[in-house]
C-alpha cells in the first residue's frame, strides 16, 4: 500500500478508535461510579444498607461483565437502534462499547472504595458526617488515586474492546487491521495497526500513572 | 443548632406551654453537679439472631463521667471498652438500658439530632484515622466542613489548634510525613475542631513508644486544665490511667468490676481483674528467686515477707526506721518502689523479718499504731 494512503487510513482510523473510546469512556465511567460506590456502600450495616439492591445490581454487573463483548455487541442491537437510530457506523458502536464500560468500571471503583481503612469511616461519622458528605469528602477523596488507576485500566480495555466493533461497521484500528492486514494480507497494514495501538496503550496508561501519583499523599516523603 | 433543641426538648419534658412557667433551676441538664456522662443499666448484644445465642459485649454497666475530670477505662482487649466508648456517641446503640450524655439520651435521638451531638463530643483514635489525602490543616478543618462552616472561619479556627497541639509549622504537612506522635496531635486538634465539651479517647497512646506517649498525655492534661474539657478515655495501660485519670473504672468481660477514684482503687484493689492489671504497674514486684522459695505457711526458723504501703499521711514519715526499733530484730528490704498515682504519692516496700509469733506481734502492734497498711505474701527461709 502506498505510504500516504495508508497514513491516510491510519489517521482516520485512530480518530474513530479514539472517538469511540472517548465518548463511551466518559459515558460508561460517569454511569459506573456511582454504581460503584452503591457496590461498596451498600451491604449490610454500610453506610447505605440495602442488602438486597445490592445483590441484585452485583448479578447484574456480575451478568454484563461474563457476556463475550462481541455477543453483547450483536445482542443489544435493538438498544442501540432506539438510542442511536441505527446499528451500524462509529455512532453505533458507542453504545455497546458504553454498555460494557459500566459494570467493568464500577467493579474497579468498588474495589477502591473498600480498600480504604474503615476507620476512616468511623472517624467521619464521629464527626457527623453525614453519608453524602462521607461518600464525597473521605471516600472518594481517599480512592482518587485508585480511581484514576482504574480509569486508566478502563481506557486500556476500551481501546482493547474498540477492535472488535468493525463488526457492526464501527471502523477504528482493529477495524482497519482485520480488513486490510488479514483479510487483503497486507502484513505492513496489520503491522502499522499494532505499533500504533501500543503506543496508544503506552500514552494512556503512562497519564494515567503519572496522574495517579500526583494524588497518592500515602507515601510521599518530601 | 438541632442537638440543643433537642436537649432543650428532654429537659422541660412537655410542650412549649409550660416553658414560660418553668422555673430557671428546671432545666437538669444544666446543673453541673449532674454527671456529663451516665451509663444506666446498659447491655449490649451482639447477633442473637434465629437460634444463636449472640454474644454479651457488655452487661449492666452502671456508670458516670464526672464533669470537667479525666476518667479512665480500664480492661483486657475484649473486656467491652471499645464498644462502651461508642454508645457515648452513639456510633452503637445500646441494646438495653440508656446512655445519656449532658441530659440527652442518645438512644433516643434522630440521625440528625445525633449528628449534632456528634459535632459536640470529639473523638480520637488507636491508629489516628487521619486522612491520607489531606494535609495536617486540611485534617483539622474536615469537621469543620462538614458542620457547614464557610472558609474564612475556618482558617481562622484551624491555625490556633495546630499551635495548641504544637504544630504549627506542619500545618502542610501530609500524614504520610508526620511521625506517629505528630499525627496523634493533628487527631487531638480535629477532635477539638469543633469546641466539644466532651473528648472520647479511644486507645489513643498504644500505637505509641513510651516517650511519645508520656507528651501526649501531657498535652491532654493540659487540654483538660485549660479548656475544662471531660475526657473519658480507654486503654488497657494501666500507666495511662495512673497518669492522668483522676477517676477510673475496670472493665472485665463486659461487667465494670470496681470504680471510684483513681489512687484508691490502685492502692487498695478489691477485685482480682484490678490487681492483675496493676501488677506490672504499680508496687514493686518481688524477683523471680524470692516468689518461686515463698511458702504460704511459716515453718521454724522462717522469716515473713511483708509489702508496706505508703500513701497519705504515712507516705512522709521514716517509719521503716522506726519499725526496725520498734520490733528489735533485723528487717531486710527485699523491694520497693515509689511513684505517683493520679498525682498523689505512693511507696511500696517488701521487707521480710523473723516469723516467731513474739516478732510478729510487736509488728502488727506497730502497724495498728500507725495506720501503715500492710499484706503478708508469705514466708521463706
Amino acid at each position: 500500500m502506498a505510504p500516504d494512503l495508508l497514513a491516510s487510513l491510519l489517521f482516520k482510523s485512530l480518530m474513530q478508535t479514539l472517538q469511540m473510546v472517548a465518548i463511551a469512556g466518559v459515558i460508561g465511567s460517569i454511569i459506573g461510579l456511582p454504581i460503584g460506590v452503591f457496590l461498596a456502600t451498600s451491604g449490610k450495616g454500610e453506610l447505605f444498607p440495602a442488602p438486597i439492591a445490592n445483590r441484585i445490581i452485583g448479578l447484574i454487573v456480575n451478568a454484563a461483565r461474563s457476556t463475550p463483548f462481541i455477543i453483547l455487541v450483536v445482542a443489544i442491537i435493538p438498544f442501540t437502534r432506539l438510542v442511536t437510530g441505527t446499528s451500524i457506523g462509529t455512532y453505533a458502536a458507542i453504545v455497546p462499547l458504553t454498555i460494557a464500560t459500566i459494570p467493568f468500571f464500577a467493579r474497579l471503583v468498588e474495589a477502591a472504595i473498600r480498600e480504604i481503612d474503615k476507620g476512616l469511616i468511623e472517624a467521619a461519622r464521629a464527626m457527623g458526617a453525614t453519608p453524602l458528605q462521607i461518600v464525597f469528602k473521605v471516600l472518594l477523596a481517599e480512592a482518587k488515586p485508585a480511581i484514576i488507576l482504574a480509569l486508566t485500566m478502563t481506557m486500556v480495555s476500551l481501546i482493547g474492546y474498540s477492535a472488535m466493533v468493525g463488526a457492526v461497521g464501527g471502523g477504528g484500528l482493529g477495524d482497519l487491521g482485520i480488513r486490510y492486514g488479514y483479510q487483503r494480507f497486507m502484513p505492513e497494514v496489520m503491522l502499522a495497526v499494532v505499533v500504533v495501538l501500543i503506543v496508544l496503550v503506552q500514552l494512556v496508561q503512562s497519564a494515567g500513572d503519572w496522574l495517579a501519583r500526583s494524588f497518592d499523599r500515602r507515601n510521599r516523603k518530601n | 443548632m438541632t442537638f440543643s433543641h433537642a436537649a432543650q426538648k428532654a429537659a422541660s419534658g412537655a410542650g412549649p406551654a409550660d416553658v414560660a412557667d418553668r422555673a430557671p433551676t428546671a432545666s437538669p441538664a444544666s446543673t453541673s453537679a449532674a454527671p456529663m456522662v451516665g451509663f444506666e443499666a446498659v447491655t449490649k448484644r451482639y447477633g442473637g439472631a434465629g437460634n444463636q445465642p449472640g454474644f454479651t459485649a457488655l452487661d449492666g454497666i452502671d456508670f458516670a463521667v464526672p464533669r470537667g475530670a479525666i476518667t479512665g477505662i480500664i480492661g483486657r482487649s475484649g473486656a467491652g471498652k471499645s464498644t462502651l466508648i461508642r454508645l457515648v456517641n452513639g456510633l452503637e446503640k445500646a441494646s438495653t438500658g440508656r446512655v445519656v450524655v449532658d441530659g440527652v439520651e442518645v438512644g433516643a435521638l434522630s440521625e440528625g439530632d445525633l449528628r449534632g451531638l456528634r459535632r459536640q463530643v470529639g473523638m480520637i483514635f488507636q491508629h489516628f484515622n487521619l486522612l491520607s489525602s489531606r494535609t495536617a490543616f486540611d485534617n483539622v478543618a474536615l469537621p469543620l466542613e462538614i458542620a457547614g462552616m464557610d472558609r474564612q472561619a475556618i482558617r481562622d479556627k484551624v491555625g490556633p489548634l495546630l499551635d495548641l497541639v504544637g504544630l504549627g509549622d506542619k500545618a502542610n504537612s501530609y500524614p504520610a510525613e508526620l511521625s506517629g506522635g505528630q499525627k496523634q496531635r493533628v487527631g487531638i486538634a480535629r477532635a477539638l475542631a469543633t469546641s466539644p465539651k466532651l473528648l472520647l479517647s479511644d486507645e489513643a497512646t498504644s500505637a505509641l513508644d513510651p516517650e511519645t506517649t508520656q507528651s501526649i498525655l501531657e498535652l491532654l492534661k493540659r487540654i483538660n486544665a485549660d479548656l475544662g474539657l471531660t475526657v473519658l478515655l480507654i486503654t488497657h495501660e494501666m500507666e495511662v490511667v495512673k497518669e492522668i485519670a483522676t477517676d477510673v473504672a475496670v472493665i472485665d468481660k463486659g461487667k465494670i468490676v470496681e470504680q471510684g477514684r483513681t489512687f484508691d482503687v490502685f492502692t487498695r484493689p478489691q477485685h482480682e481483674t484490678t490487681r492483675l492489671l496493676l501488677s506490672s504497674a504499680i508496687g514493686a514486684k518481688l524477683p523471680e528467686w524470692i516468689r518461686s522459695t515463698l511458702k504460704s505457711e511459716a515453718a521454724a526458723g522462717d522469716r515473713v515477707l511483708v509489702r508496706l504501703v505508703f500513701f497519705g499521711a504515712t507516705a512522709f514519715q521514716p517509719l521503716t526506721a522506726r519499725l526496725v526499733a520498734e520490733i528489735g530484730a533485723d528487717v531486710n528490704i527485699l523491694a520497693g518502689t515509689i511513684e505517683e498515682i493520679a498525682g498523689e504519692p505512693y511507696g511500696s516496700l517488701v521487707v521480710s523479718y523473723p516469723a516467731d509469733a513474739d516478732t510478729v506481734e510487736r509488728a502488727n502492734r506497730f502497724y495498728a499504731e500507725t495506720g501503715l497498711s500492710t499484706e503478708v505474701i508469705g514466708y521463706g527461709a
